[in-house]
C-alpha cells in the first residue's frame, strides 16, 4: 500500500497541471481556492507569500462581510482562511464568520463551519461562547450527521461554565442507537472529564455501561475516560483489571469485526490502549498484576508478524511486564524482545530497545550488560537520536565506579550539540552526575568548568546555585573543602589567563564570585549570598521534568557521613532489588551461559594463563585475556568494562525527583572506599560491617589484659616446646580456624558462623568501649600467676578476638629472655595479626617495642606495640588489624622488636643491654579473603558485570568420585570461598578480599581437569586466587 | 500524547497542521520551519524520531511529502509511525490514489478525516470505514 501512495505521490510534478486532477471532491481550477492554491504552490519567496497572502485576506474580508455571499462561498472563503492561518497570517475577521457557517450552512458547509471555529479559536476564546446554541440546536436535530458534528466539535473545544448546557443532551445520546452517536458522546464526555472532571462525576456508572457496550468502538472510546481516571488513581478501578484483561485476551484472539484490523493486527492501538491501563493497574498490586499475566503473555505471543504494528504492540507489553508485580517467566520474554529490538538491523526498532532498555534497566540493570556491545555501538551511532538516546541509558545507570566514563562521553555529545533543549538538559544531568559521584576534587571542578561553558546561558539556573552552594557549605571534611575551593580558585585562574571573553557570562559571574569569596575570605564556611553582582540563582528545581532525571536519592543522602557509608547505603537499597522476578540463570550450559558469549567475542573459551600473574592494572578498564582480538574489539571491551563496572550493585536506583536542591545531594568527595561497594554480601551484617568502619578510626579495639605465662610454659625455655604448648593446649576450645592452612576442620561452616555472631558482638562492644587513645598503657602485663587453666592460647586473646577462628601460633623468633609467637585472627572484616610475647627469663624486660613493615598491606589498627616493662614469666599480647588494599599473593611482612633487659635488683636501666630481634612472616593472599554469601542471581549479576577475567585448567582432585564437589570443598576450606551452587558438572563460588571487592569462580569439569574461571572488579584478584587455587588443589 | 500533526512538503511549505494544545499562531511557522528542518536533514538509513525541545518528533515521507507528528514522550513512536501510515491510506481509499495536490484542494476533507482520527491528542478511531462514514455521508449530501 505504501508503495502505492509513494508512487502516486511520486508522480506530482506532472499533476501539478490542474486540468489532470481526478478524485473526489475536485475543485474548479477557476474557483479562488483553486487559485489561491495555485498561486501558493507556485510562491518562490517569503515575501511574495506575504504580498499575495495579504492580498487574499483583503479580498476575503470584503466579500465576507458582504449580505449577498451564499454558505458556498462562505465555506470556499473558510477553507481559504485557514489556508492564510497555516501559512501563519492571522484571520481573525473571519472567526465570526466561521460561527456563523457552523449555525446556518448545511451538511458540508456546516461541517466546515465548525472545523474553522476549532482552528481558529482556543478553549478560552470568548467567541466560543457564540457556539453553545448552536452546538444545542444540533445536539437536537434529527439530522444525525449534525448530531455528530455537533458532538465531534464539543468533544474538542466547549466553554467549560456551559458544560451543564448541554450535558443533559450528550448523557442522552449514550443509549443512542447508533454506534457513532454514543461513541461520540462519550468522546464528548472525556473532553469534560478533563477540563472539568467534578461536572461528570455523577455519571461514573453510564462509564461502566459505555465499556460494556456491544459496539468495539464505543467501548474504545470509553477506554480514553477509564486511562484518564485510573492515572489520576488506580485503586477504584483495580476490579476492573479483570475486565479489561478480558476485553484485550478477545481482541487479540481476533473476536473483532476484520474491519478493526490494521495489516492483519487485530486494533492494534486498542491493544496498546488496553496494555496502557493494565500497566497502571498492575503497579504495586500484586493480585490484580496476576490477572494480567496470561494475557499479557498471549499478548507476547500473538505478536509474531514482522511488521512494525506489532513491535508498537510488544514495546508496550514489554513495558506493562516490567512495570506490573513482576513475573519472572514474562520477564525472561521481555528481555528477550528487547533484545531483538536492540539488535535489529531496522533503525526505528533498535531505537525502540534502547527506549525499552533505559526504561527497564532501572529494574533489571542485567539487560544492559547483557547488551553492552549493541550499547557501545550505538553510542557511537552515526544518528544522533540513537546516541541521545544511549546516553539517557548510560545516565540512569552512572555509579561511582563509571561516572567519569559516561560523563565523558555526555560532554562530547555536548560539545557538538546545538539544539538549546537538549544542551539544557544533558548539562542538567551531567551536573547531577557529577555532584553525586565525583571520584576527585580536580575531576569536579574541571566538569563543572566544561558545564559552565557549554551549557552558557541556556543553563538551568539551578547547577550554578547548586555548585557554588557546594562550594561554600562544603561538607564535613575541612581539609577536603579546602583543596576543593583551592582547586576552583586556580582552576577559574588559568581560565581567566587565557581568553575569558569566550566564556558565557554565567560562568563568567560564577568564577567571580568564586574568585571573590574563596580567595579573599580564606575560605570561610559560613553561609554566604547566593545573589552577588545581581547573579539571580533561585534555587529551584531545573526545567527539565523531574521524572526525566533520575535520583538515586538513598545513595546521596549518606554523603556527610564518609565515603564509606555508601557501601551501608548500597546494601540497604539493594534489598529492594526485585531478584524474586528474575529467573534462575541456570540452563544446560550453564548460568547465563548463552547471553555471554555473544557479548564477550574476543574470550577464548579455554585460554591458559600463566599462574600467578598479579595484575598491575588499576581501575577496571582491563581486558580479559584473548586471543588477538582486534584493535577495535580490544577498544569495545575496555569501553565496556569501564561503562558497566560495578552495575550489578547498582539497584539502590530511586525513580522520584530531583531532591529538594542540595540539602539531601551533596557532594560525594571520599570515593577511595566505593569499590567496596560491590564487594559484600547485602546481608545485614555488611552493614553492620560498614558501621564498624565507620567507628573504627575513633574506637580501635577494646582493652587488653595481659596474661601470665604458666609455670608449664616458664618451664620448657626452648620456644618450640614453649610455642607447642600455647598452641595445643587447649585448642578444642577455639572455633576451629576455617581451612586457615594447616588446619583442617570438617565442620568449618558451623564454626563460621559462630565466628561470624561473635564478630558482631565483638564490633557492638568495640562501639561500646571508650575512646581510648595510643592504647600502650592499658597493656601492662599481670604478674605471674600458677593457675593453669589461663594457659591457653585463647585466655591470652583480648575478648573481642576470642572465638573467632584462628590459625596455629607460630614462633617468630626468640633469645634467653624472650619468645615472640604470632598468630592470624581471622576477623570478618580485617585480618589480625596477634604477637605474643613471653618473657621466658628471669628478669623484667624494659621497653619493649614492636615495629613491623609491609608496604603491600595497609596496617588499620595496632595496639599495644611498645610497653614500658614486661616482668619476668608474664605474657603480653599485640596485635595489628590488616588490609590488603592491592591482591598479591604472598607479602611479607618484617619488622623487629627490641627491649632492654632491667639490670638485677637495681632499678636502674643499663643503657648498653639493648636486644633486637627480627621479625619475619609471611601472610598469604588467602588470609584476606572471606566468603562471600550470595544467592545464584546475585551472582549471575555481578558475574556480568565484572570485568577482570582470567581462565585455567587445573588439576581435578578426587578425579574418580565426585571430583567437582571434593574439590571445590577443598578450595572453599582452603581459601574461605563460598559455594554458592552446585549443577552437573559446574559450580561457581564466591568470595571477596576484605574491603576491596568480591571475586567469582566458575568451575567445571571437563575432559578430567577443572576448568576455572573467575572474575573480579579488583584488579589482579582472579590471577592472585588461582594461584591459591593452584596450591590448594595440588598441596591436596 | 500527540501535539501536533504535520503535513509539509520538501520545500518546506506547509500543507497541513492542526495543534492539540495551544500554539500562538505567530510562534507557529517558526516551530514548523524547526521541525521541517530537523526532518528534511536525515539521512534515510537514519531513525524515523526525532528530538525537538522536549517533544519527540515522528516523520514519514510519502514521496515529497514529509508527515511530521510531534508527540510526548510517554507516547510510543511506533504505533504513531503507523498512525500516520494508516491516515495515509485512509486518504488513499477516499481520494484515491492520494497526491499532494488531492490535499492541497481538499484541506477541509484531510481535515474532517483527521478530527474522526485524532481528538485532543488521542488516538480515537483507526477503523478506515468508520473514519469515512461522516464524511461520505456529508458527500452524498452535497451530490443529491
Amino acid at each position: 500500500m505504501s508503495d502505492v501512495v509513494e508512487k502516486t505521490l511520486t508522480a506530482l510534478p506532472g499533476l501539478l497541471s490542474l486540468d489532470s486532477q481526478t478524485g473526489a471532491g475536485k475543485l474548479s481550477s477557476t474557483s479562488k481556492l483553486g487559485n489561491l492554491i495555485r498561486s501558493i504552490t507556485e510562491l518562490t519567496s517569503k515575501h511574495d507569500e506575504e504580498k499575495l497572502i495579504k492580498r487574499e485576506l483583503v479580498a476575503i474580508k470584503e466579500q465576507v462581510s458582504s449580505p449577498n455571499t451564499t454558505m458556498r462561498q462562505m465555506k470556499e472563503m473558510m477553507v481559504r482562511s485557514i489556508y492564510c492561518e497555516m501559512l501563519g497570517y492571522e484571520a481573525d475577521f473571519s472567526y465570526i464568520h466561521a460561527i456563523k457557517l457552523a449555525q446556518q450552512g448545511a451538511g458540508l458547509e456546516k461541517r466546515v463551519g465548525y472545523l474553522a471555529v476549532s482552528l481558529f479559536l482556543n478553549e478560552n476564546h470568548e467567541l466560543l461562547l457564540l457556539l453553545v446554541n448552536t452546538v444545542l440546536k444540533d445536539l437536537q436535530s434529527t439530522n444525525l450527521i449534525e448530531v455528530c458534528m455537533a458532538l465531534t466539535v464539543v468533544s474538542q473545544m466547549f466553554p467549560k461554565d456551559m458544560i451543564p448546557a448541554i450535558l443533559p443532551l450528550v448523557e442522552e445520546k449514550l443509549t443512542h442507537p447508533k454506534e457513532i452517536i454514543r461513541r461520540k458522546a462519550v468522546l464528548a464526555l472525556h473532553k469534560f472529564y478533563l477540563i472539568a472532571p467534578n461536572q461528570v462525576q455523577h455519571i461514573h456508572s453510564k462509564f461502566r455501561k459505555a465499556l460494556c457496550d456491544k459496539d468495539p468502538g464505543v467501548m474504545a472510546a470509553s477506554l480514553h475516560i477509564y486511562l484518564q481516571m485510573i492515572k489520576e488513581g488506580a485503586e477504584a478501578y483495580r476490579e476492573l483489571a479483570g475486565s479489561f484483561a478480558a476485553i484485550l485476551r478477545q481482541v487479540v484472539g481476533g473476536k473483532l469485526p476484520v474491519e478493526f484490523n490494521y495489516h492483519s493486527v487485530p486494533a492494534p492501538w486498542l491493544q496498546i490502549q488496553l496494555l496502557r491501563i493494565l500497566t497502571l493497574l498492575g503497579k504495586d498490586d500484586q493480585s490484580t498484576s496476576e490477572l494480567m499475566y496470561d494475557v499479557l503473555d498471549e499478548s507476547l505471543r500473538r505478536a509474531e508478524i514482522n511488521h512494525n504494528i506489532t513491535y508498537a504492540i510488544l514495546f508496550e507489553c514489554v513495558k506493562a511486564i516490567y512495570t506490573i508485580h513482576p513475573n519472572a517467566e514474562l520477564m525472561e520474554k521481555a528481555a528477550k524482545c528487547i533484545g531483538n529490538f536492540v539488535l535489529s538491523p531496522k533503525i526505528n526498532l533498535k531505537y525502540l530497545g534502547l527506549k525499552a532498555l533505559t526504561y527497564v534497566v532501572q529494574q533489571d540493570a542485567n539487560l544492559a550488560l547483557q547488551h553492552q556491545m549493541t550499547i557501545i555501538e550505538c553510542l557511537d551511532h552515526s544518528d544522533r537520536i540513537i546516541k541521545r538516546e544511549t546516553l539517557e541509558l548510560l545516565f540512569r545507570i552512572t555509579n561511582a565506579q563509571n561516572v567519569t566514563v559516561i560523563v565523558e562521553k555526555m560532554l562530547a555529545f555536548l560539545r557538538l550539540c546545538h539544539e538549546d533543549y537538549t544542551i539544557m538538559d544533558l548539562v542538567g544531568k551531567v551536573a547531577e552526575l557529577a555532584e553525586k559521584y565525583a571520584p576527585d576534587n580536580r575531576w569536579f571542578v574541571e566538569t563543572m568548568s566544561t558545564v559552565f561553558s557549554v551549557g552558557g546561558d541556556l543553563m538551568p539556573p539551578d547547577i550554578p546555585t547548586n555548585f557554588l552552594r557546594l562550594l561554600s557549605e562544603g561538607s564535613d571534611s575541612e581539609e577536603d573543602d579546602r583543596q576543593l575551593r583551592v582547586y576552583a580558585v586556580e582552576s577559574y585562574v588559568s581560565l581567566l589567563q587565557t581568553d575569558p571573553t569566550h566564556l558565557p557570562q554565567r560562568f563568567l559571574q560564577v568564577i567571580s564570585w568564586v574568585r571573590n569569596t574563596h580567595t579573599f575570605t580564606v575560605f570561610a564556611q559560613n553561609s554566604l549570598s547566593l545573589e552577588p553582582y545581581g547573579l539571580s540563582l533561585p534555587i529551584s528545581l531545573s526545567s527539565c521534568s523531574i521524572a526525566d532525571r533520575q535520583s538515586p536519592t538513598l545513595l546521596s543522602i549518606s554523603s556527610g557521613l564518609s565515603g564509606n557509608s555508601t557501601e551501608l547505603l548500597h546494601r540497604a537499597g539493594s534489598g529492594s532489588l526485585r531478584l524474586d522476578g528474575v529467573k534462575r540463570k541456570w540452563g544446560k550450559d550453564g548460568y547465563l551461559a548463552q547471553r555471554e558469549v555473544p557479548e564477550e567475542p574476543s574470550t577464548p573459551q579455554e585460554t591458559s594463563t600463566p599462574a600467578p600473574q598479579p595484575s598491575p592494572q588499576q581501575g577496571g578498564a582491563l581486558t580479559p585475556p584473548s586471543a588477538e582480538p582486534s584493535e577495535e574489539e580490544r577498544d569495545k571491551q575496555q569501553l565496556a568494562s569501564s561503562l558497566f563496572i560495578g552495575l550489578s550493585s547498582q539497584n539502590s536506583t530511586c525513580l522520584m525527583g530531583k531532591p529538594e536542591a542540595s540539602s539531601s545531594q551533596r557532594f560525594r568527595r571520599k570515593q577511595k572506599n566505593t569499590d567496596s561497594a560491590s564487594s559484600s554480601s547485602g546481608s545485614s551484617h555488611s552493614s553492620r560491617g560498614a558501621n564498624h568502619f565507620l567507628y573504627s578510626s575513633l574506637l580501635e579495639e577494646g582493652p587488653v589484659s595481659p596474661i601470665m605465662l604458666t609455670q608449664n610454659s616458664v618451664a620448657q625455655p626452648k620456644h618450640k616446646e614453649a610455642n607447642s604448648t600455647l598452641s595445643e593446649g587447649d585448642m578444642p576450645f577455639l572455633p576451629a580456624a576455617n581451612g586457615l592452612a594447616e588446619g583442617h576442620d570438617p565442620e568449618a561452616p558451623a564454626s563460621l558462623m559462630l565466628a561470624n555472631e561473635a564478630l558482631s558482638s565483638a564490633g557492638g562492644g568495640a562501639r561500646d568501649s571508650p575512646s581510648l587513645m595510643g592504647g600502650m598503657e592499658l597493656v601492662q602485663p599481670c604478674p605471674l600467676t600458677p593457675d593453669p587453666s589461663h594457659r591457653s592460647l585463647s585466655s591470652h586473646l583480648p575478648p573481642e578476638l576470642q572465638n573467632l577462628p584462628c590459625s596455629d601460633c607460630a614462633s617468630l623468633a626468640s633469645d634467653g629472655c624472650l619468645a615472640l609467637s604470632c598468630c592470624r585472627v581471622h576477623r570478618e572484616d580485617a585480618l589480625v595479626l596477634v604477637l605474643l610475647m613471653a618473657n621466658t627469663g628471669g628478669a623484667t624486660l624494659l621497653d619493649v617495642s614492636v615495629e613491623l613493615q609491609c608496604p603491600q598491606l595497609k596496617v588499620a589498627s595496632l595496639r599495644g606495640n611498645a610497653l614500658e616493662s614486661l616482668p619476668s614469666q608474664s605474657v603480653s599480647v599485640c596485635w595489628y588489624t590488616l588490609l590488603m588494599e592491592e591482591p598479591h599473593t604472598h607479602v611479607e611482612v618484617t619488622g623487629s622488636l627490641s627491649y632492654r633487659k632491667e639490670c638485677g635488683a637495681s632499678h636502674t636501666p643499663d643503657i648498653s643491654a639493648s636486644h633486637t630481634l627480627d621479625i619475619s612472616t609471611r601472610l598469604s593472599l588467602a588470609h584476606f579473603l572471606r566468603p562471600l554469601v550470595l544467592s545464584t542471581e546475585e551472582y549471575g549479576k555481578l558475574w556480568l558485570s565484572v570485568s577482570q577475567d582470567v581462565k585455567q585448567n587445573i588439576q581435578l582432585l578426587d578425579p574418580d568420585r565426585d571430583p567437582l564437589r571434593s574439590s571445590l570443598t577443598a578450595l572453599q576450606d582452603k581459601l574461605q570461598l563460598h559455594i554458592v551452587d552446585i549443577i552437573g558438572s559446574e559450580g561457581i563460588a564466591a568470595c571477596q578480599l576484605l574491603r576491596r571487592g568480591p571475586c567469582l569462580l566458575h568451575c567445571r569439569v571437563h575432559a578430567g581437569v577443572l576448568a576455572l574461571w573467575l572474575r573480579s572488579p579488583v584488579p589482579g584478584l582472579p590471577d592472585g586466587l588461582l594461584y591459591h587455587c593452584q596450591r590448594a588443589l595440588q598441596e591436596r | 500524547m500527540i501535539k501536533f500533526f504535520l503535513m509539509v512538503n520538501k520545500q518546506g511549505q506547509t500543507r497541513l497542521s492542526k495543534y492539540y494544545e495551544n500554539v500562538d499562531i505567530s510562534k507557529r511557522a517558526a516551530l514548523e520551519a524547526d521541525v521541517v528542518k530537523g526532518c528534511l536533514s536525515r539521512r534515510k538509513d537514519e531513525c524515523s524520531f526525532v528530538e525537538y525541545k522536549d517533544y519527540k518528533l515522528v516523520y514519514r515521507q510519502y514521496a515529497a511529502l514529509f508527515i511530521v507528528v510531534g508527540i510526548t514522550d510517554t507516547e510510543n513512536e511506533l504505533s504513531i509511525y503507523e498512525l500516520v501510515h494508516n491516515f495515509v491510506e485512509v486518504l488513499d481509499k477516499y481520494f484515491s490514489r492520494v497526491s499532494e495536490l488531492d490535499i492541497m484542494f481538499n484541506l477541509d476533507k484531510v481535515h474532517i478525516i483527521l478530527d474522526e482520527m485524532i481528538l485532543n491528542g488521542h488516538v480515537v478511531e483507526t477503523n478506515k470505514s468508520r473514519i469515512l462514514a461522516p464524511l461520505l455521508v456529508l458527500d452524498k449530501m452535497v451530490e443529491s
